[in-house]
């Protein structure tokens, strides 16, 4: 009994990144500030950074894609922009986390700007070469240096829940 | 960190061909899948829009229960600021009342005069066709695009490029129609764009979405005299939708005209959906 609990306990933390992501895809209420735009910031780019960076695992590549799906169906954009975006910032985080000796929050961050750079130009590109649908790439700009801004604060609540998460996985 | 050109090749290869020790897909099937799913968007074939609109249907019902948290905890929010509201409004209203009640003689008169001018020239207007009155099913609230959702879809009978009102006020058209939603793109998305009207002076132009509150007008004529204040409507040119829909009023912001809105876009709750069958008419 004690066994069960004590997996269901590890269990339920690991989930909590997918948790997040899925929550944030699916839900409205997101951190789109219509009136504040220039307050606008996309959790789901820090969320798949920051875990796929930590540990792979936890946020599988397939939900990346499924969470993407989903993105683009309640955004209604073409379906297969948000997967190809949010795989490009996978890529970047995994590539980063094979060459990493030493992982630290600031090195994350500086890696953080490059890679969210590049997924919001393809993200762009794709919408205005390929679809035809215009952007307002001012405020895809603003959002974008929210991100990177937000990066480190969020990244330190994702430290305690990682730390959380190993605690659990060794006890 | 050391970047030499093999330890570049071998992360790039461990990076998007290495599967995880739990991972089922690659990086780079996954991104190889999604340029699939993003070919696929452009070819319209019978079950693949099948298949759409059942996926799109089934994410927009999850995505409306899962939101009902969030959502109830903003409507707490706005409830409570609205009892304090409650008595301003009250007096407020109380005057509004008055006006309109000696604007409604006034209508009322103009009414009998419409009919009869009406009859005289033979037209059609928007309140002489059906409506299927629609909730929005969602709001993203996105600064990017702006759209919503509606909770009936062509099994209601929405189809493709009808308008969509606010009251008796244009507020979009719907670009996606599924089995049990749609979506529609409203006037101030910068995709918009839509060819309007403009009264008393007369002057057809091009409304395009600003991406905020107001749209830009363009492509009126030269040298025109546009006045701040003229109502502008939906002019039907292209048998696009029907003339005569309101849309908002002329505005001068810099050097350019713009179109405040009647409805507030971002309040919408019941939408009328403009069908193209006119009242009386056979199915």
């Amino acid at each position: 009994m004690v066994l069960f609990r004590k997996s269901f306990v590890s269990r339920f933390f690991s989930l909590i990144p997918l948790l997040i992501l899925f929550f944030l895809a699916f839900n409205e209420t997101d951190f789109n500030f219509e009136k504040l735009s220039f307050l606008s910031f996309n959790l789901i780019y820090i969320v798949i950074f920051y875990w796929v960076l930590k540990n792979p695992d936890i946020l599988g590549y397939g939900f990346i894609f499924l969470a993407g799906i989903v993105n683009d169906v309640i955004i209604g954009l073409p379906i297969g922009v948000s997967p190809i975006t949010y795989l490009v910032l996978a890529g970047f985080a995994a590539y980063v986390r094979y060459l990493t000796v030493e992982p630290s929050l600031i090195y994350d961050w500086i890696v953080f700007v490059p890679s969210i750079a590049v997924t919001n130009s393809v993200y762009f590109y794709i919408l205005i070469i390929f679809f035809d649908i215009k952007v307002n790439h001012i405020a895809l700009a603003l959002n974008t240096g929210v991100t990177i801004l937000l990066y480190p604060f969020i990244g330190i609540l994702f430290n305690f829940l990682f730390k959380i998460i190993i605690v659990q996985k060794n006890v | 960190m050391v970047v030499s050109r093999d330890d570049f090749s071998i992360a790039i290869r461990s990076a998007f061909l290495k599967k995880g020790v739990k991972q089922k897909f690659s990086l780079l099937a996954l991104i190889i899948a999604s340029i699939i799913l993003l070919s696929l968007e452009v070819i319209n074939s019978k079950s693949l829009n099948f298949v759409r609109s059942a996926v799109k249907d089934v994410i927009y019902r999850t995505s409306f229960v899962t939101s009902i948290p969030g959502n109830s905890i903003v409507s707490a929010f706005t409830k409570i600021q609205n009892y304090f509201e409650v008595y301003e409004e009250y007096e407020t209203t109380k005057s509004k009342l008055k006006q309109l009640e000696n604007q409604q003689n006034q209508i009322n008169y103009l009414k009998i005069e419409n009919d009869k001018l009406k009859k005289i020239i033979n037209n059609t207007d928007i309140y002489s066709h059906e409506s299927i009155t629609t909730k929005v099913l969602m709001d993203k609230k996105s600064p990017f695009l702006k759209s919503v959702i509606l909770n009936k879809g062509f099994k209601s009978g929405l189809k493709r490029g009808m308008p969509v009102l606010d009251g008796s006020y244009f507020v979009g058209r719907i670009t996606e129609a599924n089995y049990l939603s749609s979506r529609v793109l409203l006037i101030n998305d910068l995709n918009s764009k839509i060819p309007v009207l403009i009264e008393p002076m007369g002057y057809q132009a091009i409304m395009s979405g600003g991406g905020d509150k107001q749209a830009l007008l363009e492509f009126l004529p030269k040298n025109h005299q546009l006045e701040v204040g003229s109502v502008v409507y939906t002019s039907g040119t292209g048998g696009v939708f029907f003339s005569g829909i309101p849309i908002g009023r002329v505005e001068l912001v810099g050097k350019k005209f713009h179109v405040k809105f009647f409805s507030d876009l971002n309040q919408l709750y019941l939408v009328n959906v403009i069908t193209s069958k006119l009242i009386g008419s056979e199915q």
